[in-house]
């Protein structure tokens, strides 16, 4: 998780993607992910166009390309599925390089990547040009239920704290020449796993009685976070707006 | 003469386990005092201050008797959320306080639960985190912060709630000598009354006049802090050692 010196997934440089309010980013980024989902695959054109918005935000946001492929990581189980495809899938068939392919597979599977790498690279920017809390401020400012801020703010809260607990324990297994990694050591994993679980289960017990403790009675308290001006909206609109546009005539022209 | 910033009589209070903890507390602190509240380990102290904010007792539905008053006012349930208010509570694990997104963000949680917001608010948590000298850290996320900044942290968070006392557990632990004596600093510099919990007895004895010694759930000293330091037998018969080489009759301490 973000280490104890990023914040976040943040990569911080000042760029005019990074000053746009959360809540512009966010609702640009479902949007614009929605109509590149909604795009037929066979319009080939139309993922060019998209390829080269997104490639155009990714240098206007100055997050460096290096960072941007090694977060795509995420994005592996997809294309293990996408590359199982061709060949799983049944139908008509056609040769590539000596191989019996699927021709729906095929095109399933470039449906897959094509849109599911975009969808992560636009979601890797806005996590780079964002803080956990302005992005926290955003949903709340969306109405998301403040409940769901508030459960998404503790995790990025203590996910760190429970990495070093882990840590530690580890550390301490180890200490005492212990060598994980083996099936029949899997009972010390277990149990390992079992005391974080207490130990977190205690912590939250412990934050709870501090926040009672400081006039707790249910409900969070809004984090204060700017509005967004029109001008901002139509800057942040204007990518998924051409996005809804393309794949309207990607529709038009198939 | 004001009402007393605590006022406990004959608190006793078992866990639902059926372990008894407190047999009858009596404690009574007046306005401005520094109490610290010593004791070995398992004598009750964490159960006498979860008491002082109505966390365990009987107003959270635990068993137990005895009444508990914060600046002349009782602790019932209709007057928990005031209550509330007045003791600030700084727990041992700032992790344990710290939970919001940002620094400030969490000084301005207690206050915003008591309904001030805007810019009240905003000159609320500017003043609290200006008295711990963590203005700086206002907008950075409490896990970036050292150890001892989180701490001063937890203190704003209580302070900025304008608490009748600020109750401390253990806070010298785990602290860098230099963080301990910045903290030291600031809490004397506060004029609010004070109790801390602690095993730091120098600590005790530069920080709070006054002491009192608890033991398996009843007070048994209550006095100055350096005679009850000074009292070998006593601190034996207790559990409480002073540091290597230290005597309280040889250095300063808080008046």
């Amino acid at each position: 998780m973000g280490g104890a010196h990023g914040d976040g997934l943040l990569v911080a440089a000042d760029s005019p993607v990074h000053s746009l309010p959360a809540q512009c980013k966010v609702v640009a980024l479902l949007v614009g992910v929605a109509g590149v989902v909604a795009t037929p695959p066979r319009q080939w054109w139309a993922f060019v166009v998209y390829a080269v918005l997104v490639g155009a935000v990714v240098a206007v946001a100055r997050v460096p390309v290096p960072t941007v492929v090694r977060r795509s990581v995420v994005e592996a189980p997809f294309v293990v599925f996408a590359l199982l495809l061709p060949f799983i899938a049944t139908g008509p068939r056609t040769e590539v390089l000596g191989l019996s392919l699927s021709e729906s597979g095929l095109l399933g599977a470039w449906n897959l990547l094509a849109k599911a790498t975009l969808g992560v690279v636009a979601a890797i920017v806005l996590a780079a040009t964002t803080t956990p809390r302005d992005l926290l401020g955003g949903l709340d400012r969306l109405r998301m239920p403040r409940l769901l801020v508030a459960i998404l703010g503790f995790m990025i809260r203590y996910a760190g704290v429970v990495a070093g607990d882990l840590q530690r324990m580890r550390v301490a297994r180890e200490s005492r020449a212990f060598r994980g990694g083996h099936l029949r050591h899997l009972r010390v994993e277990a149990a390992g796993v079992g005391s974080l679980f207490v130990r977190s289960y205690e912590r939250g017990e412990r934050v709870h009685q501090a926040m009672v403790a400081r006039g707790f009675t249910g409900r969070m308290p809004a984090l204060a976070t700017a509005g967004a001006s029109g001008r901002q909206w139509l800057v942040a609109g204007a990518l998924p707006a051409v996005a809804v546009a393309v794949a309207l005539s990607a529709w038009v022209v198939a | 003469m004001s009402a007393p910033s605590i006022e406990v009589r004959g608190l006793a209070f078992a866990y639902p386990d059926g372990r008894q903890a407190l047999y009858g507390v009596d404690l009574h602190i007046h306005r401005g005092e520094r109490v610290a509240l010593l004791g070995p380990n398992g004598a009750g102290k964490t159960t006498l201050v979860l008491h002082l904010n109505g966390i365990l007792g009987t107003v959270a539905g635990g068993a137990g008797t005895g009444s508990v008053a914060v600046g002349g006012l009782a602790l019932t349930a209709e007057n928990l959320v005031e209550v509330r208010r007045r003791v600030g509570l700084v727990f041992q694990d700032p992790d344990d306080q710290l939970f919001m997104p940002t620094v400030a963000d969490d000084v301005a949680f207690g206050p915003s639960n008591l309904g001030v917001s805007g810019a009240d608010l905003d000159r609320r948590v500017h003043a609290a985190l200006s008295a711990v000298g963590m203005v700086d850290a206002a907008d950075r996320p409490p896990h970036h912060l050292s150890f001892g900044q989180r701490r001063r942290v937890a203190v704003a968070t209580v302070l900025v709630m304008e608490p009748e006392i600020l109750v401390l557990d253990e806070p010298s632990s785990n602290l860098d000598p230099a963080s301990r004596r910045e903290l030291a600093d600031i809490l004397t510099g506060l004029d609010t009354t004070l109790m801390m919990v602690t095993h730091d007895l120098p600590y005790a004895l530069q920080l709070c006049p006054r002491a009192v010694l608890l033991d398996e759930g009843r007070v048994v000293a209550d006095g100055a802090t350096r005679d009850l330091l000074a009292d070998a037998d006593l601190m034996a018969a207790h559990r409480l050692e002073l540091p290597y080489g230290f005597d309280p009759m040889s250095v300063p301490g808080a008046r």
